[in-house]
């Protein structure tokens, strides 16, 4: 079975840095796509029409955003979970070859 | 000279100012040393960071038996900073010089035992606590101990580097015999059989008396070449002897190590057979030539295998003994690397305390020494206490104390800092040390620097992640690897606590300009209501008056602009910071470009304001009343007359003009520049009486700019003139300052030489010679013109603070924008693989260039707003550091040393 080891100290601080930080912030960007917050217009992938045909279809819209960003926050949390494992099989062959 | 005649002679050393009962002493200087800090914080005695503390000038006197011990006691504390009173004493003929030689040949050994422990790769541990200086019959001890390791370090080492190269010659040997042993197989078959030489089945090809015959003497030399060399060698050969040689050779498998530089190169064996002895000769010169590594070549094969069967034995024996000689060496240094470091240390503390012995200068009998120290007065117990703790160590009769004496030079400058203040004192530092007893300006820039840059950083969420890093940075500070990172690490970490404030600053000025990572939070509920501008929320009986939306108009036009003044539509402003709502229009920056310019001047001119009113301070401590009137308070009146009625009138527009009035109100920049113009048509104004106010401000200005420019000089001609010797009133304790060139004049000459130890009775040696007026004119005119002027281009630099804020808030919408934005548009079903990307990307970029480059940016924008136009109201800078002498300031690490 090949060593489950893959990445060194460094990079998989660097993994966890970046996984909690994508797993806060989409999580708290699918909670704003969820309220439909009106910041957050210009960044659902509408077009001119959507916006003539009243509220229902943009809200769908985000909605649909917020489910990607969840499903994103959930894809970082694995990530980060996965250097997390990283970070302690490397502290615990540290500790071996001391 | 009054210090020596109390202290010179041995038997009269028992002044009454010096030395008192020890008990005593001791109990009473522990009850009076409360720490004047926070009570019970286990905070040393706390100097206030408004000001820096006072110092005196003291002499000590070590009795020469006990001064080693004192120094050692002084140097663990660090409470005083040695002068040099040898200072046209060269180094080599100073008192101690023979002392510093024996530290640092001392020095050097340990340096080599370093050295060679590391080479061995043995773990050199170092000590948690730093051992004291050692006493002088220590000294000699380890001097022997060490001179005598050396010695036997450097013999064994030597052995060991001969036996090394022995057994190298032997190895070659071997390989040597044992190739050329194919080379005469294989010229056995190649060879034709020529009927002179016998055949060479029976190995007699080397049968001498065979050649004999023919008259020529058939030779070998045999060895080994570097492998870059051969076929120069060859070609060498040829040229030189004239196929008379044959030459044969084969490359060696395995390289071989050079024992001297370690190398590892590639060797042919060769095997050269000649005719003729003058052949033989050539062949043996070009041999030396090319560095062969020649070796006798065996006549028989019986020979041959009595050479290797003898070389193979002295092989193991040379194994055996490299073995036992290396694991000796090992042992040796194992044992040398447990004291080297507290050797290191007492070394290294016992120069410090030579080199400040030969700045000490000796009395009339030559028993006593005398230090001149500076020292802060709050520690002058301390020091009494050091000295009877260092005489008491050394077992003399007559103790060692100290004498405070009075000096009219300016003493350096020493400013208490604990973990927190040390970052903020640095960065005043940085600019100039403080004059003595001079306003620190690090007390406030430990609120005002985070704000400035606070202010120009603005983010809501970029300040969140400074702030959890510096906290990392804090709660981990105590964590060994931090201390010994490398140097933009080590940077990081000495500024945590800056780095703290910033961000924390930064999360205020963010809830207030409402922007984290380029999206505004709606946390109370917008103060402006879209609805209400549609013509169907209002009663037919208003609509007439009002432009009103409806379904066409909103359909049809690119711009729709929400208007105030119709009722309901704007319901009063946010309860903090920005409206949320800015976020979405299209003239956000016209809005808060207008606030946040605003905003930098009044920050800027509250900021000098306060700046002029530290020096008022200034002026007090030093008692120079006559400055703050003919100074300081025409400086505050013209820069309130001119840019606080700025200030007055933004604050104004700002509460009178409403929704309703917006039309009419005044451009503040007109009205401020008609000011100056008087113009001849009556505008409007801000309010009633304007112009009136304007004028009277006007003249006080101007009146306050003669007063400024000439009112100190004239009134110092008029003191000159009217008092004849103005340094009565000075105690002979004071100290000068030198900020301004008059008052070196004025006071009379410096007492600036060092090596002196003379002390002048102050005032009646002081004669009011030189007051140059002219001197004293021109300087007050260069800094009256640099105000005045300065006020307003300081004024204008402050601007940067509206600058920065707007970049940086256009980055990061830039950032969003390209990459968020992109991320989070995809339609697909599959678009959510693109996201993660996307939000990695986004972070890294996040941190590197709007934390860490407008970081930078901003902060370095925001010490500069500190050093040029806070501190030019106030701050003069001219000052010295106390560094006091103390073994914490010697680097206990070995990298610094060992290189």
């Amino acid at each position: 079975m090949a060593s489950l080891l893959c990445c060194g100290p460094k990079m998989a601080a660097c993994g966890i840095v970046l996984s909690v930080w994508g797993v806060i912030m989409l999580v708290l960007l699918g909670l704003f796509f969820n309220v439909h917050s009106a910041v957050l217009i210009e960044d659902i992938p509408a077009t001119e029409d959507d916006f003539k045909s009243g509220m229902t279809k943009i809200h769908k819209l985000y909605d649909q955003v917020s489910y990607n960003c969840f499903i994103a926050a959930g894809l970082y949390f694995v990530l980060g979970g996965f250097c997390f494992c990283q970070v302690r099989l490397n502290k615990r062959k540290e500790y071996m070859v001391r | 000279m009054r210090a020596h005649a109390g202290g010179g002679t041995g038997t009269g050393c028992s002044r009454g100012g010096g030395v008192r009962p020890l008990t005593a002493r001791t109990g009473a200087a522990r009850s009076r040393r409360r720490p004047s800090g926070p009570a019970g914080a286990g905070w040393p005695a706390m100097g206030s960071l408004f000001r820096s503390e006072t110092m005196c000038l003291a002499q000590l006197f070590l009795q020469s038996g006990t001064a080693y011990e004192c120094l050692s006691a002084l140097g663990e504390k660090g409470l005083v900073q040695f002068r040099d009173l040898n200072q046209n004493v060269s180094s080599f003929q100073r008192k101690f010089v023979g002392e510093v030689k024996r530290c640092e040949e001392l020095e050097r050994i340990l340096a080599y035992l370093v050295q060679e422990i590391n080479r061995a790769d043995i773990p050199l541990p170092e000590g948690e606590t730093s051992p004291s200086a050692p006493p002088l019959k220590q000294v000699l001890e380890m001097q022997e101990q060490l001179q005598k390791l050396e010695v036997e370090l450097r013999e064994v080492t030597k052995n060991k580097e001969k036996l090394r190269k022995n057994l190298l010659e032997l190895i070659e040997y071997t390989h040597m015999l044992r190739v050329t042993k194919t080379f005469v197989k294989r010229n056995v078959e190649f060879e034709p059989t020529y009927e002179e030489f016998p055949p060479l089945e029976n190995d007699s090809l080397l049968d001498y008396s065979c050649m004999q015959r023919l008259g020529a003497k058939l030779g070998f030399v045999s060895g080994l070449i570097n492998q870059g060399k051969v076929e120069a060698f060859e070609k060498m050969l040829w040229r030189a002897c004239k196929g008379y040689t044959i030459v044969t050779y084969a490359e060696l498998d395995e390289p071989l190590e050079d024992p001297e530089t370690g190398e590892v190169i590639k060797w042919y064996v060769f095997l050269i057979s000649f005719w003729g002895e003058q052949i033989g000769h050539k062949v043996k010169k070009i041999c030396d030539c090319y560095h062969c590594h020649v070796y006798p070549y065996p006549n028989t094969a019986e020979e041959r295998k009595g050479i290797q069967e003898g070389l193979n034995t002295r092989i193991q024996d040379l194994y055996t003994v490299l073995h036992k000689t290396e694991d000796y060496l090992r042992q040796v240094l194992c044992k040398a690397a447990e004291s080297v470091y507290s050797h290191v240390i007492q070394v290294k503390k016992m120069k410090a305390i030579y080199h400040m012995l030969n700045m000490c200068s000796f009395d009339v009998t030559n028993k006593c020494l005398i230090a001149e120290v500076w020292c802060p007065e709050a520690d002058l117990h301390d020091l009494r206490r050091a000295l009877e703790q260092g005489s008491r160590e050394s077992g003399a009769t007559i103790p060692s104390f100290m004498n405070t004496i009075p000096t009219k030079e300016t003493p350096p400058t020493l400013i208490r800092t604990n973990k927190f203040t040390e970052g903020f004192q640095n960065i005043v530092d940085a600019y100039g040390v403080g004059s003595y007893r001079e306003v620190n300006p690090a007390l406030f820039t430990i609120i005002t620097f985070p704000f400035l840059f606070a202010v120009m950083f603005g983010d809501f969420g970029h300040g969140f992640v400074m702030f959890l890093f510096a906290l990392l940075l804090v709660l981990n500070e105590n964590h060994p690897r931090l201390n010994q990172s490398q140097e933009i690490m080590r940077m990081f970490f000495n500024g945590r606590y800056i780095l703290l404030l910033m961000g924390l600053f930064s999360v205020y000025t963010g809830l207030i300009y409402n922007d984290c990572f380029s999206k505004s939070v709606n946390l109370f509920g917008s103060g402006w209501n879209v609805s209400a501008m549609f013509s169907s929320s209002h009663a037919p009986a208003e609509r007439r008056k009002m432009v009103l939306w409806n379904d066409t108009i909103v359909r049809h036009s690119r711009v729709l602009q929400l208007d105030p003044s119709v009722p309901g539509v704007f319901q009063g402003p946010y309860p903090l910071g920005i409206d949320p709502i800015w976020n979405l229009a299209t003239n956000r920056l016209t809005f808060l470009n207008s606030f946040k310019m605003k905003m930098s001047v009044i920050l800027g001119i509250i900021h000098m304001t306060f700046g002029v009113i530290l020096g008022i301070f200034n002026h007090l401590h030093f008692r120079k009343k006559f400055n703050i009137y003919l100074v300081s308070v025409p400086e505050l009146l013209f820069m309130l007359c001119i840019f606080g009625y700025l200030v007055f009138m933004i604050v104004c527009k700002w509460l009178v003009y409403s929704a309703e009035t917006s039309r009419v109100a005044p451009s503040i920049l007109i009205e401020f520049i008609n000011m100056f113009l008087f113009p001849a048509s009556e505008t409007n104004g801000l309010y009633s009486g304007q112009e009136h106010v304007q004028r009277l401000l006007l003249v006080v200005t101007a009146l306050s700019v003669p007063v400024l420019f000439l009112g100190k000089p004239l009134f110092l001609l008029w003191l000159h003139n009217g008092r004849s010797c103005f340094g009565v009133s000075r105690s002979g304790y004071t100290l000068i300052r030198k900020d301004s060139e008059e008052e070196v004049s004025l006071l009379g000459s410096q007492d600036i030489e060092e090596g002196n130890n003379q002390m002048e009775d102050g005032c009646r040696e002081m004669t009011c010679e030189e007051f140059n007026f002219g001197e004293i004119l021109m300087t007050q005119v260069i800094h009256s013109i640099e105000y005045c002027l300065g006020c307003i281009s300081n004024t204008a630099s402050y601007l940067r603070l509206w600058a920065l804020s707007l970049a940086h808030a256009q980055l990061s919408d830039v950032l969003w924008t390209m990459l968020v934005r992109v991320g989070l548009r995809v339609d697909t079903t599959y678009g959510v693989l693109l996201l993660l990307p996307v939000i990695a990307l986004f972070a890294v970029l996040t941190i590197f260039i709007l934390l860490i480059m407008e970081g930078l940016s901003a902060f370095l924008h925001a010490i500069r707003l500190h050093w040029v136009e806070f501190q030019n109201k106030f701050y003069v800078g001219a000052g010295t550091k106390f560094v006091p002498f103390s073994f914490r300031l010697l680097s206990s690490k070995f990298s610094d040393d060992v290189a």
